[in-house]
């Protein structure tokens, strides 16, 4: 899923300035299931700068309403009339969710609520962590399950490097050194050949720095012309 | 070792190589550029070093802080008569950034280039930076030799012209975790095409041996020279704090209560009471048992087999590599003749 997390009040409000009409909108996907901006986050969120702006000594109104998935139209057509009353949308939306609100109401101004931070999965209640860096030619059939890319903190295809220590990365005790975690589980299957073998420079070009990526499928397009 | 190819009869040629292929105990020193553009500070660490090394080694933004570039400081250091080992480190630099400051750096004289990762930058003085990792060192160990052996660029396109010939080296850091793979990774490097090896600093050497005879049981040491890395210890603070902080350095506590035991005669007193020339001289005392340990563990290192040589890491004290050298008997430092014997 996407991991997203809350920016704090005062850069929302920093954020809303201006705007006489608030619409918080939420995401049913993704940034609920992290607790980040569900339905429930939205209405606090309404609710926490009501109390600010009623504190700062301005009547501004703000209201929230949440959609199954920011980042698809259909979903955002159910929400137009809204959009349209609101001089500030604040999305809780991940950045696809915000720039999908952008690009489908030209004419409506557009902030983010969250910052959007990661791939990834919650390891235990409360705690979430990356596991993909979407660089669009996956190695996991290499390294045993276990992407270095994502965790490795300097992305190394042959590590581990000397900044390995007691199972922990040097450059954040709290994160497992990803090349110990994948040295441990191809030792425990018998594979530690295929760490002997010298990983080639990695094909960049599909990540993001071969540019902004799309997928096109053919077959679904012209399955779609034919209805 | 690996065959040579040039005319000369060795691979590259540099002093470095020449003394290791002529069998000497080979001595490296550390230079660490100014963070600044004065040339004189690296004239005068020059100046330190020269005749008590066959090779001056200077770092790449180490601990990413930034620094004079090691191969602007390497064009310094060679214009004083030294040989340099230029590192590079994949931090900073992409492939194309890589590629082209080598060339740069051979047409500048450079013979030797050490290979690393490079420490993450947010240790550094710019942690907000971005890091590149294009590559690792592994793979830039493969790109040099790709551009000295064959002659092509990581792409795969031929040169034009003549191509850059490197001494390759690379680093190994024998008590990092996990500690059982480090051998295996050392193979991979040395499979990759590395020359030399520089270890991490070294002051266990029963660890650094046991590291030494799996080496030695995958016949490692016939296939790269092994440099043992050392460094003297300034004072017992300095001594705790790579024990307990920094990763993959093994520092045994009989070498920690040694360095405290040189400040026994101004034990007692508090940070007041010491006066500045008590303070000096404690400092110096430091200094004498931080070289007197650094002879030693070279004296217990070349007794291993498999050891071709040191590299002194006296970390902005390059005036301790004269007398580590003297002390160890590794002087003066042997000239090897430009050709070898066939």
């Amino acid at each position: 899923m996407i991991v997203a997390d809350q920016k704090p009040l005062n850069e929302l409000k920093s954020l809303t300035r201006g705007g006489e009409n608030v619409l918080v909108v939420g995401c049913g996907t993704c940034v609920t299931v992290c607790f980040a901006g569900g339905a429930r986050e939205a209405a606090i969120t309404a609710s926490s700068l009501r109390m600010a702006f009623k504190l700062d000594g301005n009547s501004r109104q703000v209201s929230d309403v949440t959609v199954q998935r920011q980042c698809e139209w259909e979903y955002l057509d159910q929400i137009a009339e809204q959009v349209k009353e609101a001089d500030v949308v604040l999305s809780l939306g991940c950045g696809v969710g915000v720039q999908a609100i952008a690009e489908h109401f030209p004419e409506t101004w557009v902030v983010p609520g969250l910052n959007t931070s990661f791939m990834g999965m919650p390891t235990e209640q409360g705690v979430w962590a990356e596991r993909c860096a979407a660089c669009g030619d996956c190695i996991l059939g290499l390294t045993g399950g276990i992407c270095p890319i994502a965790r490795c903190s300097k992305s190394l295809l042959n590590g581990p490097c000397g900044g390995s220590e007691g199972g922990h990365c040097e450059v954040n005790p709290e994160t497992p050194c990803a090349w110990q975690l994948i040295y441990d589980r191809l030792t425990g299957m018998g594979k530690l050949d295929v760490l002997m073998e010298i990983q080639p420079p990695k094909n960049w070009r599909a990540a993001r720095d071969g540019g902004p990526r799309k997928i096109v499928r053919e077959d679904l397009r012209l399955a779609k012309e034919e209805e | 070792m690996t065959t040579p190819t040039s005319g000369n009869g060795y691979l590259v040629g540099s002093n470095l190589e020449r003394v290791l292929r002529a069998n000497h105990f080979a001595v490296t020193a550390e230079l660490g550029p100014p963070q600044s553009a004065d040339p004189q500070v690296i004239k005068k660490k020059a100046a330190l070093l020269k005749g008590y090394c066959d090779a001056v080694n200077i770092t790449d933004n180490q601990t990413a802080i930034v620094r004079m570039s090691s191969i602007a400081s390497g064009a310094i250091v060679i214009q004083e008569g030294l040989e340099a080992v230029i590192q590079m480190t994949c931090r900073d630099r992409n492939r194309l950034a890589i590629q082209a400051d080598l060339l740069g750096a051979y047409a500048l004289g450079m013979r030797n280039l050490l290979c690393l990762t490079g420490d993450h930058q947010t240790f550094g003085n710019h942690p907000n930076s971005r890091n590149v990792f294009d590559i690792d060192s592994l793979q830039l160990i493969q790109i040099v030799k790709g551009m000295r052996d064959e002659g092509v660029f990581q792409s795969g396109d031929a040169f034009s012209g003549p191509e850059p010939r490197f001494f390759i080296g690379a680093a190994a850091a024998p008590f990092a975790d996990p500690v059982e793979f480090r051998p295996y990774r050392l193979a991979k490097k040395i499979n990759a095409g590395a020359n030399f090896i520089q270890t991490q600093l070294v002051y266990d050497v029963p660890a650094f041996a046991r590291f030494m005879e799996k080496v030695r049981q995958l016949d490692l040491h016939k296939q790269a020279f092994i440099l043992a890395g050392v460094g003297p210890l300034k004072t017992p603070t300095m001594a705790r704090y790579m024990k307990t902080s920094v990763p993959g350095i093994l520092v045994p506590d009989a070498l920690i209560e040694r360095m405290e035991a040189a400040g026994k005669p101004w034990a007692g007193k508090s940070k007041e009471e010491i006066t500045k020339e008590e303070k000096k001289a404690r400092a110096d005392a430091y200094k004498e048992t931080g070289i007197q340990i650094c002879i030693e563990l070279i004296q217990q290192l070349r007794q291993i087999e498999g050891v071709a040589g040191v590299h002194i890491m006296a970390i902005e004290w390059e005036e301790a590599v004269k007398p580590i050298v003297e002390g160890a008997g590794l002087y003066p430092r042997p000239m090897v003749a430009e050709k070898a014997v066939a």
